[in-house]
C-alpha cells in the first residue's frame, strides 16, 4: 500500500465513511423530504389541488403572509440598528447586549407563546377588558378618521380593533409570537459579517464629509446587502414555518387565525392525511428556497470578497 | 467618553435597540419570571414534583441528552468528510444539513411521524423487529437528533475548515500512525466545537415542541415532553403552573448555556 499523502487516510478508509455519511444524510434529510412530497401526491393531483385551493387553506396562507410581512421588516430593521451600534461602536455592557439578543433561541417556542398569554390573556395583566378602557377615547378619535371620505379607509379596521382590542387568539397575538421567536435572526446574520468588515470605509466616509444615512445606504450596506438577504430569508422562513409559539397564541380558530403549520396540524389531527401533507409541501417548497438562496448568497459572497483582495 | 465618535448613529441605534429588545424580549420574559415568583417555594416544589411533570422532565432531559449526544457523533462523521473529502454531491449535501433549521417543525413532525409509524417506510421494518419507534420514547429521541444535529455541524465546520495540516505533518513526520495522529493530535483540537455544538443541541431539544408532539403519540406519563405539559397547563387555565414549569424550564436552558461560556473560556485559555 503506497500512501501518497499522509495527511489524509487509505482510499478504503474513505470511501467507507463517504458512504457512511452519504448513508446518514440520506436516511435522515434525504428520505423525510421525499416523504412529504410522496404522502401528498398518495391520492393523486386532484386531492392535492383541492387541498390548496380549499377555503380555509386560502385564510392561512393569508395569516401566514400577514405575521410574516409584519415581523420580518420589524426584525430586519432591529437587526441593522443592534449589528450597527454593537459593530461600530465600543460601550460598556456591549457584550451583554450580543447574549441578550440570542436570549430568544435558548427560549422554547411555547414559552415564547406563553409570555403574551401572561401579559395579555383573560386573566394576564393587560385583559382585553382593561385595554378597551383604555383605549377608549383612541378608539372614539379613529372611528371619527375613519367616518372622512378620500382616506378614512385606512383607519376602518384599526377603528374596528380598538374598539375591542383583541391580541390573544388574534392576529395581533400571531404577529408579536412571530416576532419574539425570529428577533434575532438578521441581527445574528449581519453582527459577525460587520466586526469583520471593521469601520475604516465608514469613517473614511465621514470624514470625507457624507452624511449618517448617506454612510450607511452607500458604504455600509453595499457591503452587508448579501448578508443581509440572507438573514431575512432565514427570518422569514422561521417566522412562516412557526409553529409552537403561534399554536399557544393562536386559539386555532379555523378560517381565522390558522397560520399554515398550525392548518397542518389541524388537517392532520383530523386524519386528513393527503391533504395535510398537501399544505405541508408548500412549507417544504419554502424551506429549499431558503436553502437554494443560501447557496447562492454564498456564492456571491465568496465572488466580491475575492473581487476586494 | 475619552475620544470622540466619527461615526455617527450611536444615539439612534442605541436607543432603539434596547427600546426594541425591552418590548419584545425582556419585559416579556419579565413578566413570566414575576408571575412564577409570586408562588411560594412549597407552591413551586408541589407543581414540579407532580408525577406528571417529573415523568416528563426524565423524559425531555434524557431523551435530548441521548439526541445530542448522537448528533454529536453524525456530526463529526458528516463535517469530517464534507469538510476532507471530495465526492459527488458533496455540495448539495452540504446545503441539505440546513434542512431542519429551513424545515417548519411541524412539518418534520408530521413527516417523521409518517416514515416511522408501525405502517410507515422504516417503521414498518422496525416493527417487524418488535421495535416501536413512533409514539415511543424513541420517537422523541428521534425527532429531537433530526431537530439537533445541524448545530453540530455548523459549529464544527469553520473550525475544521481552518485546521491547517501541519500539526499531522509534523505528527506523521515524528512516526505517528494516522490513527494515533485523529485521536491525538486532530480530534483534541475539536473538542472544544464538538462540545458548543452538544450544547447548542441539547438546549434546542429541551424546548423543541413541533417535531416532537406528532412522533410522540403524547401518552400521559409515557411520551409527555415539558413543552407539552406548559400548554396542558394553559389550556385549563392554570397560568401560574405553566409559567413555574417554564420558568424552570428557561433556568436549566440559561444554566447551561452559561456553563458552556465559562467552560469554552477555559478551554481556550488552556489552547493559547
Amino acid at each position: 500500500m503506497s500512501q501518497r499523502s499522509v495527511t489524509t487516510e487509505s482510499a478504503v478508509v474513505r470511501f467507507l465513511l463517504i458512504g457512511a455519511a452519504v448513508l446518514v444524510l440520506s436516511l435522515f434529510l434525504l428520505l423525510p423530504l421525499a416523504a412529504v412530497f410522496v404522502e401528498a401526491f398518495r391520492k393523486g393531483w386532484e386531492v392535492f389541488l383541492a387541498s390548496l385551493h380549499d377555503e380555509a387553506a386560502a385564510s392561512a396562507i393569508k395569516v401566514t403572509l400577514l405575521a410574516a410581512g409584519i415581523s420580518v421588516p420589524l426584525n430586519t430593521l432591529f437587526g441593522v440598528s443592534a449589528a450597527w451600534l454593537v459593530t461600530k461602536f465600543k460601550f460598556r455592557g456591549r457584550s451583554l447586549l450580543v447574549s441578550l439578543i440570542d436570549l430568544p433561541f435558548a427560549v422554547s417556542p411555547v414559552i415564547a407563546g406563553l409570555v403574551w398569554v401572561l401579559l395579555f390573556g383573560a386573566r394576564g395583566w393587560f385583559p382585553q377588558t382593561a385595554m378597551a378602557d383604555t383605549f377608549a377615547p383612541a378608539a372614539r378619535f379613529t372611528a371619527w378618521l375613519a367616518q372622512h371620505q378620500g382616506f378614512g379607509w385606512l383607519f376602518s379596521d384599526f377603528a374596528i380593533w380598538l374598539a375591542d382590542p383583541k391580541i390573544i387568539f388574534a392576529l395581533p397575538g400571531i404577529v408579536i409570537a412571530t416576532t419574539f421567536v425570529t428577533f434575532p435572526f438578521v441581527a445574528r446574520e449581519l453582527i459577525p459579517l460587520m466586526e469583520s468588515q471593521g469601520s475604516d470605509q465608514e469613517e473614511a466616509a465621514v470624514t470625507l464629509g457624507a452624511s449618517g444615512w448617506h454612510v450607511f445606504f452607500r458604504v455600509t450596506l453595499a457591503n452587508i446587502k448579501w448578508g443581509l438577504l440572507y438573514g431575512v430569508l432565514l427570518c422569514n422562513a422561521r417566522a412562516m414555518g412557526e409553529f409552537g409559539a403561534v399554536s399557544v397564541v393562536s386559539g386555532h380558530i379555523r378560517g381565522e387565525t390558522n397560520t399554515l403549520p398550525l392548518h397542518v396540524e389541524v388537517l392532520y389531527n383530523e386524519y386528513q392525511f393527503s391533504a395535510a401533507f398537501a399544505c405541508a409541501t408548500l412549507l417544504a417548497f419554502l424551506a429549499l428556497v431558503t436553502l437554494g438562496m443560501k447557496s447562492v448568497v454564498e456564492h456571491f459572497t465568496r465572488h466580491t470578497s475575492s473581487d476586494h483582495k | 467618553m475619552s475620544k470622540r465618535r466619527v461615526i455617527p448613529g450611536f444615539g439612534l441605534s442605541m436607543g432603539f435597540t434596547i427600546t426594541y429588545l425591552s418590548l419584545i424580549i425582556l419585559i416579556p420574559l419579565a413578566a413570566l419570571f414575576l408571575k412564577a415568583a409570586r408562588l411560594s417555594g412549597a407552591e413551586w416544589w408541589a407543581i414540579l414534583t407532580t408525577p406528571q411533570v417529573i415523568a416528563a422532565a426524565k423524559l425531555t432531559f434524557g431523551a435530548s441528552a441521548a439526541a445530542a449526544t448522537v448528533s454529536t457523533v453524525f456530526g463529526l462523521l458528516v463535517t469530517w468528510v464534507l469538510v476532507r473529502y471530495q465526492f459527488p454531491g458533496r455540495k448539495f449535501l452540504d446545503a441539505m444539513v440546513d434542512l431542519p433549521f429551513a424545515l417548519p417543525t411541524a412539518v418534520a413532525g408530521i413527516t417523521l411521524t409518517a416514515i416511522y409509524a408501525p405502517n410507515g417506510w422504516i417503521g414498518e421494518y422496525l416493527a417487524k423487529w418488535g421495535i416501536e419507534a413512533a409514539y415511543s420514547p424513541l420517537g422523541v429521541f428521534i425527532a429531537l437528533t433530526f431537530i439537533g444535529f445541524p448545530f453540530v455541524v455548523r459549529t464544527l465546520q469553520p473550525v475544521m475548515e481552518d485546521f491547517g495540516s501541519e500539526y499531522e505533518e509534523a505528527a506523521a513526520t515524528l512516526g505517528a500512525g494516522r490513527w494515533t495522529v485523529f485521536w491525538r493530535v486532530i480530534f483534541p483540537m475539536f473538542i472544544p466545537a464538538l462540545i458548543t455544538g452538544f450544547t447548542l443541541a441539547f438546549a434546542r431539544a429541551i424546548g423543541e415542541y413541533g417535531s416532537v408532539i406528532f412522533i410522540s403519540g403524547n401518552l400521559p406519563l409515557k411520551t409527555e415532553i415539558l413543552p407539552l405539559l406548559v400548554v396542558g397547563q394553559l389550556e385549563q387555565f392554570k397560568y401560574e403552573a405553566a409559567a413555574v414549569i417554564a420558568a424552570a424550564m428557561l433556568m436549566a436552558s440559561f444554566a447551561l448555556l452559561f456553563l458552556i461560556n465559562l467552560l469554552q473560556r477555559r478551554l481556550n485559555w488552556q489552547n493559547h
